[in-house]
């Protein structure tokens, strides 16, 4: 450590890293598709660190000070921007939040003339969500620091899937996730979650299963399928049933998902309480699953449709947890994005 | 580039000796003492102390690992990521004499970001620093209590410490930068 900030305190700047092991490359993270497993590693290296600051007395440590965080949220979050909003504060970052209710997007605010806008206030890392999926992709076209993901459409919630890993690994014996059963039942359709967790269970070698009606695995099976033959490097295959007792068998994992009620429109569920029934995560079917297995929930939770009281309130849940351990996903991520190098930046990033 | 060789492997288990007994010493005893190594060739140094300040006086004060990634002040300078290496403090801070082990002191800026640290875990009695290299070329108000050796060197130079315990064998060695832009090894990461 002397060392390398005695490399960094000279004109000798660039003699310092090489560190063994991944680093980190990129600038923006808008999904897992292009995180290579040793960069999930990383990250979960990263968050190892970040959960012993979360336990120390002092919860903040001064890695990112001066540094300047903006969230733009066109989607109604709690948990997701106050997890970053407490995770960038955790890093003595100055935090900026833009909620769309009351900015300039009532009136007619482009999304390229927000961030521009944004961007000369001094944002230099942009966390965003928005309802239409590749929306971050545009804004890190034209923004000239770091764009985060909070979440885009059906597309990704690449920040969720990481904090759901981080959990899986905590709880299975030896953090191995090769070859066990992750269950995630529910709104697949619909779900980003779903989506970005394909990416990074696949990599991580889990016994993948999709589940839930026919009508909310469209398209799934036609991805899995184009999967099947190990068409994408480094990434296992998955299944898709909408037979629940199949896909919660011996599982090791159950993640239920979120029916969308606001995305729910044209007719795909007979009714609330049929899905409960059907495929609602309830005791009689967590017994199917292994005895030790955790149920897992990205919330927000409708108690009753996807998921039993009892269940979310058992002592398998570990919904809380996934929760702790979001702030310190978003830490390190935060942290690993801030120092990756940026050449267009080089020059202001020195304060 | 060539190294020179400065301290051979019984110098620096001499000067370790040497370091335990002052430690002591200027404690009067082991009461309320612990000691911190600064990532990473901190970490087995402040061991070997301990080995040495156990045999003398039959105690064994407690060792930490503290890393200070999260507070330097160059994260945007570096090229690459930093990777941690974890911070261990099994012992309650409050009321306690910290004596932080490094193994190069330079610019003072890797310590004070120890001592920013250390004050985030409790609020130590007193903080000291001990190194086995003193290199001078201080950018900070720092000062060591206790040194190994003092090594008078150029800005070009580069110092290595190798230790048994990640790099096979306890040496210290110097050596003259080729270019600014060359990757360092070992001892400079």
């Amino acid at each position: 450590m002397t060392a390398e900030t005695e490399a960094a305190s000279t004109a000798a700047v660039k003699t310092a890293g090489a560190a063994p092991g991944a680093s980190w490359h990129h600038r923006h993270l808008l999904d897992l598709d292009v995180v290579s497993w040793p960069e999930i590693e990383l990250i979960m290296r990263t968050t190892d660190e970040m959960k012993g600051i979360l336990a120390r007395p002092i919860r903040k440590v001064p890695a990112l000070n001066g540094r300047r965080v903006t969230t733009l949220f066109y989607e109604a979050s709690t948990r997701t921007r106050v997890s970053f909003e407490t995770a960038a504060r955790n890093l003595s970052a100055d935090v900026v939040s833009v909620s769309t209710a009351t900015s300039s997007v009532t009136k007619g605010e482009s999304l390229v003339d927000t961030i521009r806008t944004l961007e000369a206030l001094g944002a230099e890392i942009l966390v965003m969500r928005h309802s239409v999926s590749g929306a971050p992709y545009l804004a890190a076209d034209i923004f000239g620091g770091h764009v985060l993901n909070g979440g885009d459409g059906w597309h990704a919630h690449p920040t969720q899937a990481l904090l759901d890993l981080y959990t899986m690994r905590q709880h299975l014996h030896g953090g191995d996730l090769h070859g066990r059963k992750v269950a995630i039942v529910g709104d697949i359709l619909h779900s980003r979650v779903a989506r970005s967790n394909v990416w990074s269970l696949t990599a991580a070698g889990a016994d993948l299963w999709l589940c839930g009606p026919a009508t909310l695995l469209r398209g799934m099976d036609r991805w899995a399928a184009a999967w099947a033959g190990g068409a994408i490097p480094g990434h296992g295959r998955f299944h898709v049933t909408s037979d629940v007792n199949e896909a919660l068998r011996d599982a090791d994992v159950v993640m239920a998902l979120r029916i969308q009620r606001e995305r729910m429109q044209g007719g795909l569920l007979p009714s609330l309480r049929e899905y409960a029934a059907r495929f609602g995560i309830n005791a009689q079917r967590v017994a199917l699953a292994r005895p030790d297995a955790i149920v897992m929930h990205p919330g927000p939770m409708n108690e009753g449709v996807e998921i039993a009281p009892d269940v979310a309130t058992s002592g398998r849940a570990v919904i809380t947890e996934q929760v702790t351990n979001g702030v310190a996903v978003r830490m390190a991520l935060l942290y690993l994005l801030a120092g990756s190098h940026d050449p267009a930046h080089s020059g202001e990033a020195g304060r | 580039m060539t190294d020179r060789q400065i301290m051979t492997d019984d110098e620096i288990r001499r000067a370790i000796v040497r370091i335990s007994h002052e430690i002591v010493e200027k404690q009067a005893g082991t009461q309320g003492l612990a000691l911190v190594g600064i990532q990473r060739r901190g970490v087995p140094l402040a061991r070997r102390i301990a080995d040495a300040i156990e045999e003398h006086e039959r105690v064994r004060v407690p060792v930490g690992a503290l890393d200070i990634t999260f507070y330097r002040d160059d994260l945007s300078l570096v090229a690459q990521q930093p990777i941690v290496k974890g911070t261990d403090l099994p012992f309650d801070l409050n009321g306690t004499t910290i004596v932080l082990v490094d193994d190069v002191l330079y610019t003072g800026r890797t310590v004070r970001c120890a001592m920013d640290a250390l004050i985030d875990f409790g609020r130590p009695r007193a903080i000291r620093l001990a190194v086995l290299i003193d290199r001078g070329h201080r950018e900070l108000p720092i000062r060591a209590d206790h040194v190994g050796k003092n090594v008078p060197t150029s800005r070009e130079e580069i110092v290595k410490v190798h230790v048994a315990e990640t790099d096979g064998r306890d040496e210290v060695s110097i050596a003259r930068q080729a270019r600014a832009e060359e990757p360092a090894t070992a001892g400079n990461q």
